[in-house]
């Protein structure tokens, strides 16, 4: 499953990042690690970023990078 | 003795060097403000520091600018001591790059920040047990508050004095930023304990900011009341000055008899005052200080996720939001912005964009020349104007430059009660930046186009210019002006009355005349300063192309405005 296509307020595990090393390497950058636990808080209309929250902070994502990580529900 | 300040972006240490700092430095609290580092000297116990902010960082090892330029000073330049500036609130993550700051071979001590939000968040942090385990002083602190910083400041001289061992410390070999990211989870654990969250206004305020409908609306509420309310301040100061300031010169003037050198030079140096002090501040200082405010709320990043979409139009991604708006106050800190933006392509892309934002100065020429002749709603149309030829030009330029990235990674922090201190001090570092390094240049331009009236050489540049002034169909004699609004932007509109011989432009200049001369002084070559900058950031190609690009767009806009407003009017 994506990140982008995750219910609102539903926990879901960080499994992997497409699009190589480059992009991973920018979301650890700003503390976003595989592994960690996030959830969508709000999406902005229009086509706009999500609000996910990750380890009790707040990150707006763009789609085009949500849609590139993928997560797995949380048991 | 060199003490250096590293943390987080929004970690508050900003806040902790203005503290100490005074008026020095400025602080923001969207992500990455600080990227240039800034420096003061502070007495601590009779001994004097000098006290160093890096830019933010998540990591020594970063890629960003911002990051790089942290990394390369901790690595070649001397430093005593190393103060990092942890988030209580965060502390897992705080702890990441704390831990990478022990493994460098230099005192460090630790700061516990923003104590007091992680009270309000119900964290009980045991510093004690952290600076054990850590092997390294962890003090407490809440900067915005002021309190503990003497206590810090104390501390990091002590240990620059003592020295430390570098090998006993903590977490020596954890190298990856995956092995930090899970000690740092390991050491949170141990130390924090959750109690019960009190839950405040705080919690609920993004509900409404950044809700789909509503926070558009409160966006657009915001930034009318925020330009309702320079334009109020600014023209109900502006009219008043500018009346003490002619009788001032008036006076000044009399006594050397009419028309003569030095006459004519008293009133250009006092027009270039005028403007300074009747014209720009009056607009600037209430901008400076709303923008501020906005700032240290955290609103602009929660701008920059409303914005995304929208800027996704223009091919930018939301985070180039900071640099548009701040380009409404000055050009220069919105082209010095643009160094947060990770990519060549937006960095350029968002600096030639926010060259075309009416900045403070231009602001004033169009409240000089189409508010104040035309009315409000024709300075609000000249704007909305001034967005689509933006947006259009990003559109074409998109086209040349295709957006290559995934789009926008943003933190989004907390909101923070401002202090009045951290709004007045950047405020003031900002109006001091136009007060020393423009308005010198201000005056000496209108003396010296005050000479060059006064010995008829401004008839020389005036045909110089004439080509353009004559397709824009505007008299011959703005030609000066506007040579020497690039110097300054405002000296557009100063000059104005100097080189058309009245202060009354309404009663030489038409309707169609007035808005096509404000259009392009709007758009055209950013001023000097900007130019510099603009160098500095992207160098010399990147400079002319974007003022060769502006030339081209101003022209066409004014054109358009002379054109279509020559069929209605």
């Amino acid at each position: 499953m994506r990140l982008l296509e995750v219910e609102q307020d539903t926990w879901v595990q960080v499994i992997g990042v497409d699009g190589g090393r480059g992009l991973q390497d920018k979301l650890i950058q700003y503390g976003f690690f595989i592994g960690d636990r996030v959830r969508v808080l709000r999406r902005a209309p229009l086509g706009g970023p999500l609000l996910i929250e990750v380890d009790g902070r707040e990150m707006a994502l763009g789609r085009g990078v949500a849609e590139k990580i993928k997560v797995e529900a949380l048991p | 003795m060199r003490c250096v300040l590293v943390g987080r972006p929004n970690c508050g240490k900003s806040t902790l060097f203005n503290q100490v700092a005074g008026y020095k430095a400025e602080t923001g609290n969207f992500h990455g403000t600080t990227v240039t580092f800034t420096a003061s000297k502070v007495r601590v116990m009779g001994t004097v520091l000098d006290l160093v902010d890096l830019p933010g960082a998540y990591t020594l090892s970063g890629a960003s600018p911002a990051e790089r330029e942290a990394q390369r000073y901790l690595d070649e330049e001397p430093v005593d001591v190393i103060v990092g500036v942890l988030d209580a609130s965060h502390l897992a993550q705080s702890l990441e790059l704390g831990l990478e700051l022990l493994q460098l071979d230099k005192p460090v001590i630790l700061a516990l920040n923003m104590l007091d939000e992680s009270a309000r968040l119900g964290l009980h942090i045991d510093g004690t047990g952290l600076s054990e385990r850590l092997g390294v002083p962890v003090l407490p602190l809440v900067a915005s508050k002021g309190r503990g910083v003497r206590n810090l400041f104390v501390a990091a001289l002590d240990a620059a004095q003592k020295g430390q061992a570098a090998n006993h410390r903590y977490g020596r070999e954890l190298c990856t930023p995956q092995a930090r990211h899970t000690a740092g989870a390991e050491l949170a654990a141990a130390f924090v304990r959750q109690g019960e969250r009190h839950l405040t206004w705080r919690d609920r305020l993004d509900d409404a900011l950044l809700h789909p409908v509503w926070g558009y609306a409160v966006l657009l509420l915001i930034l009318y009341v925020f330009f309702q309310t320079v334009y109020g301040l600014g023209s109900t100061l502006e009219a008043p000055l500018l009346d003490f300031f002619s009788r001032l010169t008036d006076t000044f003037a009399a006594p050397f008899g009419v028309d003569t050198f030095w006459s004519q030079l008293v009133i250009g140096v006092m027009q270039g005052v005028t403007g300074g002090v009747a014209i720009v501040l009056p607009y600037l200082l209430p901008f400076l200080l709303g923008l501020g405010l906005l700032e240290d709320i955290g609103y602009l990043p929660r701008v920059a996720f409303l914005m995304d979409a929208l800027m996704h139009r223009i091919g930018l991604h939301g985070k180039a939001i900071v640099p548009f708006i701040l380009g409404y106050g000055c050009n220069v800190p919105a082209v010095m912005s643009t160094r947060t933006l990770e990519e060549d392509r937006d960095r350029f892309m968002a600096a030639a964009l926010a060259t075309l934002v009416p900045c403070a100065a231009r602001l004033a020429v169009v409240f000089g020349l189409v508010a104040f002749y035309l009315g409000p709603v024709a300075a609000l149309g000249l704007y909305a104007f001034n967005l689509f030829v933006i947006a259009l030009t990003g559109r074409l330029l998109t086209r040349l430059m295709p957006e290559d990235t995934p789009g926008l990674i943003l933190e989004i922090p907390p909101y923070r009660v401002p202090t009045a201190r951290n709004v007045f001090n950047k405020a003031w570092f900002r109006v001091r930046e136009f007060v020393v390094e423009a308005w010198p240049a201000l005056i000496v331009g209108s003396a010296v186009l005050a000479l060059l009236n006064f010995i008829h050489a401004a008839q020389y540049i005036d045909l110089a210019v004439r080509p353009l002034t004559w397709i824009l169909g505007l008299p011959a004699e703005v030609g000066v002006p506007l040579i020497f609004g690039i110097l300054r932007k405002e000296l557009s509109l100063v000059m104005l009355g100097q080189a058309l011989g009245t202060m009354d432009f309404g009663s030489v200049l038409s309707t169609v005349q007035l808005f096509t001369y404000s259009v392009f002084v709007v758009f055209y070559i950013p001023c000097l300063a900007t130019l510099m900058v603009l160098r500095r950031e992207l160098g010399n190609k990147g400079m002319l192309w974007i003022s060769g690009l502006t030339v081209v767009v101003a022209l066409a806009a004014a054109l358009v405005s002379r054109l279509v407003l020559g069929l209605v009017v």
